[in-house]
C-alpha cells in the first residue's frame, strides 16, 4: 500500500560544509543517510529519519541539521499533525500504534505551577558551601516506638535497644534510578546505571528483566531488584541480591497494561538472565495473577520477606491512577516499606501510545494525595514514598519532597544524561544512540565507563542544586522539608487543584 | 615464572578497546585533518591540493570494529625493511622522512599489522608519526575518539632475556 505518512522530519545538509566522511552514514540505525559513490556525495531519505540527532552530533563539520517538519498540514488545533500521521498510520496497518518514553500531550505539569519559599530578614537562610547540608534519606519503615532498657542510675549512658529494628536502607541523595530492565535497554545503558548508582551511594532498579549474574557481586548493595508479572529471572538467589525487592504491580507510562520483549531481542544472554529460552517472547502479563487483592499482595509481599530473611525492604510499586490513595494505604498495611507511585508522565521502552498519552494521574497529585491519606490515617511512618514519572531538574525533586515524597526514581532523566534524545523510537530496538536496543553494533554506542560518569555528573549537580534550594529555604536537612508543604505555594492553579495538592496559592 | 631483561625506557602506546569501538572512524577523519597543511577541517577535506592522508584505519566486521595504527614495534620489520633509509627508530616512536620515501612499498609488505598507507598518487608511504609530526603531546585520534576507545598507555619495555 501506498504509505500517506509525511516526513517527520527534515535534513538538512550544508553542501559546502559536507567532508563526505559518512559518518552520519554509520551512526545512523535507521538508513537515513547514504553515500553514493558514483556521485560522491551524501543523499538523505528523510521518511525514515526520527529525529534522534545522532548524526548531527557526531557530523565532524557541523554540516547537519534535522528539524521538525513542522508544517506540513495546514494548521489546525483539533486535528493535529499527530493526529493526521496517527490516523493515517492506523488506515495503513490495522493495528495498535506504538510508543516510547512517557506521555508527551500538554497535561498540567503541576511543577511548574509551584514556587519554593526562601528565606528573608525574619529567618536565616544558610549557605550550603559553608555549613553542613543533609541530602541522605533513608527509606524503609520508620517504627511507631521504639522499646529502651536503661540501665536504673545510669544517666543514659546504658541504653539497650529492646527489639528488633526492621531494615532501613541509606542513599546519599534521594533521588534513585528507576525500572529499566535489562532487554529494555542495553547491557551497557544497565551496567551504566548499577556503576553510577553504587559510585554515588544510591540505588538502581532492575525493572523485571533479572539481574545479570555478573553484575551481582559487586552492585547487589545497590539494586533494587523486581518481581514484576512475568517473574522473569525469579529466584531466591535473585531476592537476596538486592538491598530491596520491588513488586510491580503497575507502571505510569502504561496503567493496566503488562509487557512484551519481542523474541528477537531475546539472546543468549538475556535468556539466561531472564530465565527463558533464548529466541522466546518474553510476555508479561497486565495482572499479577496471583494478587487479586490486597491480602494477595500482602502475602506475595511476605513471602518476599521470608525468602529474604526480613533483611531486605520490601517496596510496591503502582502506577498513580484515580484511587491511589486508598490504594496506598491498603499496600502499606499489607506491609510495604517502599510505596513506589508512578506518574502520567512516566516513560517505558514501548507501550500503546494511546494509553501512554490517556491514562493515569499526574504525579505531583497522586504524591499529594497518598501522603495526606496515609498522614490521616498515621501510617504514613510505616512505608518510605518513591515517587517516579516526570522528574525532570532537582527543583522537580525538592517539590515532589515537599510534597510528600521521600524520594525520586528517575527513569527518563538518568537515559537524557546518558545520550537519549527522547525520539520515542525505543519500541524499535534501533534506538542509533545505543540504550534502547539489543543490537551488539549499536549497544557499543554506550561505553558504561562514560555513560555512568555522566550519571553521577548529573546525581552530584542535582544534589548541589537541591542543597543551594533548601540554604534558601533556611533548611539544613532533607528530612525537615518531607512533607513540609508550607514551602510551597501554587500560581495559576485553580482551587480543586491546590486543595488537592494540599498547598496555598501564591501571596497567601 | 617471570621475566627478565634489560629495562628500556617506559614507552606510550596507543590501545584500542574493541568493546566500545562503534566504528564511526572519526579517528580517521581526524588524524587526516591534523595532519593537513591548515588543521582545518573543511580545508583539509575539500580545498587542499595536497591531500593529507590519515594513518589510522578502522578495521570492521559486523558489530566488532576497532581502529588500528602502527603499533611502534620494539624491533620494527618496516625499519628493517626501508630501502631508502626513510624509516627509521625515533625516541620511542617509529618515523617515516616521506622526502626520503621512494614508494617502494617494501615496509608495506613488511609491516605485520598491515598499518602503512600506501599513496599510489604520490607515490609514497604513510604511517603514524604518534602525531609527533604535528607537534602533539596527545595523539589527536585518541583526544577525539567520541566513546573513549582510544586510550594512550605507557608500557613498559624490556629486552627480553629467556628466563624460567
Ligand atoms: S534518525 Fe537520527 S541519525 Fe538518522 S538521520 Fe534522523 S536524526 Fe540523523
Ligand atoms: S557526517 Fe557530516 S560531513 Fe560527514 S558525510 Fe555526513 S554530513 Fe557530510
Ligand atoms: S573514533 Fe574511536 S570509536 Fe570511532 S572508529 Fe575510531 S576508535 Fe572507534
Ligand atoms: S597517533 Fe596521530 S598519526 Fe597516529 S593514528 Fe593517531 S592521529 Fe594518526
Amino acid at each position: 500500500m501506498k504509505s500517506y505518512l509525511l516526513p517527520e522530519f527534515k535534513i538538512d545538509r550544508e553542501e559546502e560544509r559536507c567532508i563526505r566522511c559518512r559518518v552520519c552514514e554509520r551512526q545512523c540505525a535507521f538508513e537515513t543517510q547514504r553515500y553514493d559513490g558514483e556521485l560522491e556525495r551524501m543523499f538523505s531519505d528523510a521518511e525514515k529519519c526520527v529525529g534522534c540527532q545522532r548524526c548531527v552530533i557526531f557530523c565532524p563539520a557541523n554540516a547537519l541539521s534535522v528539524s521538525s517538519n513542522q508544517f506540513a498540514y495546514r494548521l489546525n488545533y483539533g486535528w493535529t499533525r499527530e493526529r493526521i500521521s496517527d490516523l493515517k498510520k492506523q488506515a495503513e496497518t490495522g493495528g495498535i500504534i506504538l510508543a516510547g518514553c512517557g506521555n508527551d500531550k500538554p497535561y498540567r505539569i503541576y511543577f511548574d505551577h509551584i514556587v519554593l519559599n526562601a528565606s528573608q530578614v525574619t529567618n536565616p537562610s544558610i549557605d550550603p558551601l559553608r555549613e553542613p547540608m543533609e541530602l541522605r534519606t533513608f527509606l524503609g519503615q520508620k517504627l511507631d516506638s521504639l522499646a529502651l532498657e536503661l540501665e536504673p542510675g545510669s544517666e543514659f549512658k546504658d541504653v539497650e535497644i529492646k527489639m528488633e529494628l526492621p531494615p532501613t536502607v541509606m542513599i546519599e541523595t534521594p533521588i534513585v534510578f528507576s525500572a529499566m530492565s535489562y532487554g529494555a535497554i542495553s547491557y551497557q545503558a544497565f551496567k551504566s546505571l548499577a556503576i553510577a548508582a553504587s559510585g554515588y551511594g544510591t540505588l538502581f532498579n532492575t525493572g523485571e528483566g533479572g539481574l545479570p549474574k555478573d553484575l551481582r557481586a559487586k552492585y547487589w548493595k545497590n539494586a533494587i531488584v523486581q518481581c514484576a508479572s512475568g517473574r522473569f529471572g525469579v529466584d531466591a538467589e535473585y531476592f537476596n541480591c538486592s538491598t530491596a525487592v520491588e513488586i510491580k504491580i503497575g507502571q505510569g507510562a502504561k496503567p493496566g497494561i503488562g509487557g512484551h520483549l519481542p523474541a528477537e531481542k531475546v539472546s543468549y544472554s538475556i535468556a539466561e538472565t531472564r530465565m527463558i529460552p533464548e529466541g522466546s517472547d518474553a510476555i508479561s502479563p497486565a495482572p499479577q495473577h496471583d494478587i487479586y487483592s490486597i491480602e494477595d499482595l500482602s502475602t506475595l509481599i511476605y513471602a518476599l520477606k521470608e525468602v529474604t530473611n526480613y533483611e531486605k525492604l520490601v517496596s510496591v510499586k503502582i502506577a498513580a491512577v484515580h484511587n491511589s490513595a486508598a490504594i496506598a494505604s491498603g499496600m502499606v498495611r499489607a506491609g510495604a516499606d517502599i510505596i513506589a507511585l508512578d506518574g502520567l508522565r512516566g516513560g517505558t521502552g514501548a507501550a500503546p501510545k494511546i494509553v501512554r498519552d490517556n491514562v493515569g494521574i499526574p504525579i505531583e497529585l497522586a504524591i499529594a494525595s497518598v501522603d495526606q491519606r496515609l498522614r490521616e490515617e498515621g501510617i504514613r511512618n510505616r512505608s518510605s514514598i518513591i515517587a517516579a514519572g516526570g522528574i525532570r531538574c532537582s527543583a522537580d525533586v525538592i517539590k515532589a519532597i515537599a510534597l510528600g515524597a521521600d524520594a525520586v526514581y528517575i527513569g527518563t532523566a538518568a537515559l537524557v544524561a546518558m545520550g537519549c534524545t527522547l525520539c520515542q523510537k525505543c519500541y524499535t530496538g534501533r534506538c542509533s544512540w545505543g540504550i534502547c536496543t539489543q543490537d551488539p553494533y549499536l549497544a557499543k554506542r554506550i561505553n558504561p565507563d562514560i555513560a555512568a560518569r555522566r550519571l553521577m555528573n548529573l546525581l552530584r549537580g542535582w544534589s548541589l542544586e537541591m542543597k543551594e534550594m533548601l540554604g534558601g529555604m533556611g533548611i539544613n536537612a532533607i528530612e525537615s522539608l518531607r512533607g513540609n508543604r508550607d514551602h510551597l505555594r501554587g500560581v495559576g492553579l485553580q482551587e480543586w487543584e491546590l486543595d488537592v495538592l494540599g498547598v496555598k496559592g501564591a501571596g497567601e | 615464572m617471570g621475566v627478565e631483561g634489560v629495562f628500556r625506557g617506559i614507552m606510550r602506546r596507543i590501545y584500542c578497546k574493541e568493546e566500545v569501538c562503534i566504528g564511526c572512524r572519526l579517528c580517521e577523519v581526524w588524524c587526516r585533518i591534523e595532519h593537513s597543511k591548515s588543521k582545518k577541517v573543511l580545508k583539509a577535506f575539500l580545498y587542499e591540493k595536497e591531500r593529507a592522508i590519515q594513518r589510522v584505519q578502522v578495521e570492521e566486521r559486523g558489530a566488532v570494529s576497532f581502529a588500528l595504527q602502527c603499533r611502534h614495534c620494539e624491533e620494527p620489520d618496516c625499519v628493517y625493511s626501508c630501502i631508502s633509509g626513510a624509516l627509521y627508530k625515533g625516541n620511542e616512536v617509529v618515523m617515516h622522512d616521506t622526502s626520503r620515501c621512494v614508494g617502494c612499498w617494501s615496509c608495506v609488505l613488511a609491516c605485520p599489522y598491515g598499518v602503512i598507507a600506501m599513496d599510489e598518487v604520490r607515490g609514497k608511504a604513510w604511517k603514524c608519526d604518534f602525531c609527533e609530526g604535528v607537534g602533539r603531546e596527545e595523539p589527536i585520534c585518541v583526544e577525539k575518539c567520541p566513546n573513549e576507545a582510544l586510550r594512550l598507555a605507557l608500557v613498559l619495555e624490556v629486552e627480553h632475556a629467556e628466563s624460567e
